[in-house]
């Protein structure tokens, strides 16, 4: 018997041995910094670590080393050491629980909620409060930072409105125009239907894994009028199984089985969706409306190809899904070094939104490595403090702005919707598997689908 | 609570039994007529002098090793099943909630019917073909080594890497490696990993390409320790190239048999790297295993480590009971 108390062993070891990345960390009080304590504190020497873009060329990397240089010299106490570093979600949990992230690093609008209830992120309210723009944030931007009291914890950096992305040579090659593109739901069906017939490559593409899927389901759902919670006091309702997510599914439907404008990929996530799209294989897709660096930097997009237009709204309720991208400090960073990590993030991130000669100077540095300046985003403060930004840097724009046209002069005239406030990226995995079946299997049970996935997502939302 | 080792005098040589004096009296051993060699007494001098301070020092380095990348995660993450934490607050003790959860998750009972599937494909397609192709191969005569390297190549291949080959060979266009060579027949194109029905299948073939060599080469070792004069023997007896397998291979190697068979189960209900790299459990949910779920519980973007280790724990359960009521049932075969 020998032979079956090592086999079994094995075989314990062996299922076991995956939870050895679930190792252990250490705990922190959770209490914030204020600045008057911030201040008290401000000789002492600290040393904080923080987020730079993974693989960047030798030139932008040295670009922010100048400007590390000068913010060591603005403030003589801290030592700023940089750490590659890139939001995946994957790994981002797995950096998170062992403790390898920086002090300050940055992720999309969609975590700060969860990462700020579930308290592993430093509570920095107190130290952004006394920032002198803290106030002027766009409502609908800030949101994603605060923690139900109001408090900011993370500092919105960037935000988009979702668009609908085209292929300008697609749609000449399938006698469309692409000065003119869809403006209906029906429209994009149509121009689907024409590019799929007409060039062979695939009309429509959606996004369906790795939480995209559901992303982009409440994207359509968002701007046919739906909502994918209902916030009541601290009761979050999961409103999934509702007409708009119905006719969201059923639109989908029709164009995959009914007009077969959808091609032949349906597990694509947000690296292949935009590889493919990068590729001129897709006619047209839903995503982040600043896409446009990365499909023409990483994905080797021909910028004379690219065009993208906002999505159709319908009924009073429909409004554009918004995003962006948050500046977080680490959990685990000392009061010192949260002070330092705030200075660091108003420094580098913020300066360039607010202050014309650190806009200019960053504008050039990124012109200069051949990389997008001036396509269009959502502003994070007002409207007017943005198109004053654009103005300052107008020498170093280097994006065919009116190929985004379509886009930017009507974006701001949608109303931007904060994504689903509880569990949301829980509720984008749920709802994955449901596009997954409506576009692979014709029979596809919407009604069973979205009833499931309702009493599925309430579940996780009461879990927390 | 005190070691028994601490109250034991530094001599070493207390009994476990409450310290009776260790100095064993030599037993005249009856009816050999030769005498026993006087035992020493064990002292620390002795147990260096016999080499058990470099038996230490050799062993100490894995002990640690193992310690603290297996023993300890095991631990810990048993002791997580029972908490609710996210790594950075203070656990929170939960008793049976991570393990009630996981039982009521709709999701698992998707997922135990997937491994299944995928365990019973797999054994169907996957257990018998490295077996075929070993018996065979053992009968070439020339170029034996060859075969061997073949059948073991794409074991060398990194998994990644061929996951990631075998994606772009299942193109769902018809312009797709797999469509574009059936349609020179007439046949598809078929959708592949595309579609629910055939994607479980789509990965099973992966995993049987992957694995298939190294059971070979397994199965091609144990031949060679069959003793020809069996061969010979049923020759002479009559017996043809079916019998002699039947009759000689198969008993020789049926030790080996049942280890390769519960080594596959055990491997097959641990399947992740095809699922997550090529479907990423999808589509529709149809190859989300037990695996890939853990896998979703703490990295999926919700960090729920509890759920994730309860679930792990449970398999691991399941695991360690099937092979010892398998070793049980198989124990008098064996033999």
């Amino acid at each position: 018997m020998k032979s079956t108390r090592r086999t079994t062993a094995l075989a314990l070891a062996g299922a076991l041995s995956l939870s050895a990345t679930l190792a252990a960390c250490s705990s922190d009080d959770g209490e914030g910094v204020t600045a008057a304590e911030a201040e008290e504190m401000s000789d002492e020497p600290v040393t904080i670590q923080v987020a730079i873009d993974e693989g960047l060329e030798e030139g932008a990397v040295e670009a922010i080393n100048t400007r590390v240089d000068e913010f060591e010299s603005e403030h003589p106490n801290v030592t700023v050491e940089t750490q590659e570093y890139t939001w995946v979600g994957t790994t981002f949990a797995a950096d998170l629980a062992g403790g390898t992230l920086p002090d300050v690093f940055t992720v999309p609008f969609t975590d700060g909620r969860g990462l700020i209830e579930r308290e592993q992120i430093a509570d920095i309210s107190g130290l952004v409060a006394e920032l002198p723009y803290s106030g002027e944030f766009n409502e609908n931007v800030a949101v994603a930072g605060e923690a139900p009291d109001g408090g900011m914890w993370a500092v919105p950096i960037a935000a988009y409105g979702q668009g609908l992305h085209y292929n300008r040579s697609l749609f000449t090659e399938a006698g469309l125009d692409p000065d003119s593109p869809p403006t209906t739901w029906d429209e994009v069906r149509d121009a689907a239907a024409t590019i799929s017939e007409e060039t062979g490559a695939t009309g429509y593409a959606q996004m369906t894994a790795s939480n995209t899927g559901g992303w982009i389901l409440t994207t359509m759902v968002y701007a046919m009028g739906g909502r994918a919670e209902t916030v009541d006091a601290e009761t979050v309702t999961a409103t999934i199984d509702t007409p708009e997510y119905h006719q969201a599914l059923e639109y989908l439907q029709q164009m995959r089985w009914d007009d077969d404008s959808m091609g032949d990929e349906f597990l694509h996530d947000w690296g292949t969706s935009h590889a493919d799209f990068g590729a001129g294989k897709i006619g047209m897709f839903i995503s982040g409306g600043g896409d446009y660096g990365n499909l023409v930097t990483q994905n080797a997009m021909n910028p004379d190809d690219y065009g993208v237009t906002v999505l159709p709204l319908e009924g009073d309720d429909g409004a554009v899904l918004g995003g962006g991208t948050l500046a977080a400090v680490n959990a685990k960073a000392t009061d010192a070094e949260q002070a330092a990590a705030v200075e660091w993030i108003d420094f580098f991130y913020m300066e360039k939104l607010t202050d014309p000669d650190a806009a200019v100077a960053d504008a050039r540095a990124v012109a200069d490595q051949g990389q997008p300046v001036g396509a269009p985003i959502l502003p994070v403060f007002d409207q007017a403090t943005y198109d004053e930004s654009q103005e300052w840097i107008a020498d170093y724009i280097n994006v065919p702005l009116e190929q985004f046209a379509p886009y930017s002069d009507n974006i701001y005239d949608q109303p931007l919707q904060p994504e689903p406030p509880a569990s949301t990226q829980d509720l984008y995995a749920a709802l994955d598997p449901v596009v997954q079946a409506v576009l692979t299997d014709e029979n596809a049970d919407v009604d069973a689908l979205l009833a499931d996935a309702e009493a599925n997502v309430q579940n996780l939302i009461d879990r927390g | 609570m005190v070691h028994p080792a601490t109250s034991v005098p530094p001599s070493g040589t207390a009994l476990p039994d409450g310290g009776t004096p260790a100095t064993v009296t030599p037993m005249p051993t009856v009816g050999t007529g030769t005498p026993t060699p006087r035992r020493r007494p064990r002292t620390p001098a002795s147990w260096v002098r016999n080499g058990g301070l470099s038996t230490l020092v050799i062993a100490l380095p894995l002990v640690l090793v193992f310690g603290l990348f297996s023993w300890y995660p095991i631990v810990r993450a048993v002791v997580m099943s029972f908490q609710h934490t996210n790594l950075v607050q203070p656990a929170e003790w939960v008793g049976l909630d991570n393990f009630t959860y996981v039982l009521a998750d709709p999701m698992l009972a998707t997922a135990i019917t997937n491994t299944l599937y995928f365990a019973v494909l797999a054994l169907i397609f996957g257990y018998p073909i490295p077996l075929v192709a070993a018996v065979l191969m053992s009968e070439v005569r020339r170029a034996k080594g060859m075969y061997s390297a073949l059948a073991y190549l794409p074991v060398v291949v990194p998994p990644v890497v061929a996951v990631l080959l075998w994606k772009t060979f299942y193109d769902a266009s018809e312009s797709g490696l797999f469509n574009t060579i059936l349609g020179w027949v007439g046949l598809g194109p078929y959708p592949w990993l595309q579609d629910p029905s055939t994607a479980m299948p789509s990965l099973v073939l992966v995993a049987t390409w992957s694995a298939a060599g190294g059971t070979v080469i397994i199965y091609l070792a144990a031949l060679t320790g069959v003793a020809p004069e069996l061969y010979d023997a049923a020759e002479v007896d009559g017996a043809g190239v079916w019998r002699k397998i039947w009759h000689v291979t198969l008993p020789q190697l049926r030790g080996i048999l049942f280890i390769t068979f519960i080594l596959q189960i055990i491997g097959t209900a641990q399947v992740f790297t095809e699922p997550y790299l090529l479907t990423g459990g999808g589509p529709a949910s149809s190859t989300t295993t037990i695996l890939l779920m853990i896998y979703n519980y703490a990295f999926g973007g919700r960090g729920d480590y509890g759920a994730a280790t309860a679930l792990s724990i449970m398999l691991a359960v399941v695991l360690a009971i099937l092979s010892a009521v398998y070793f049980k049932l198989t124990a008098k075969w064996s033999d």
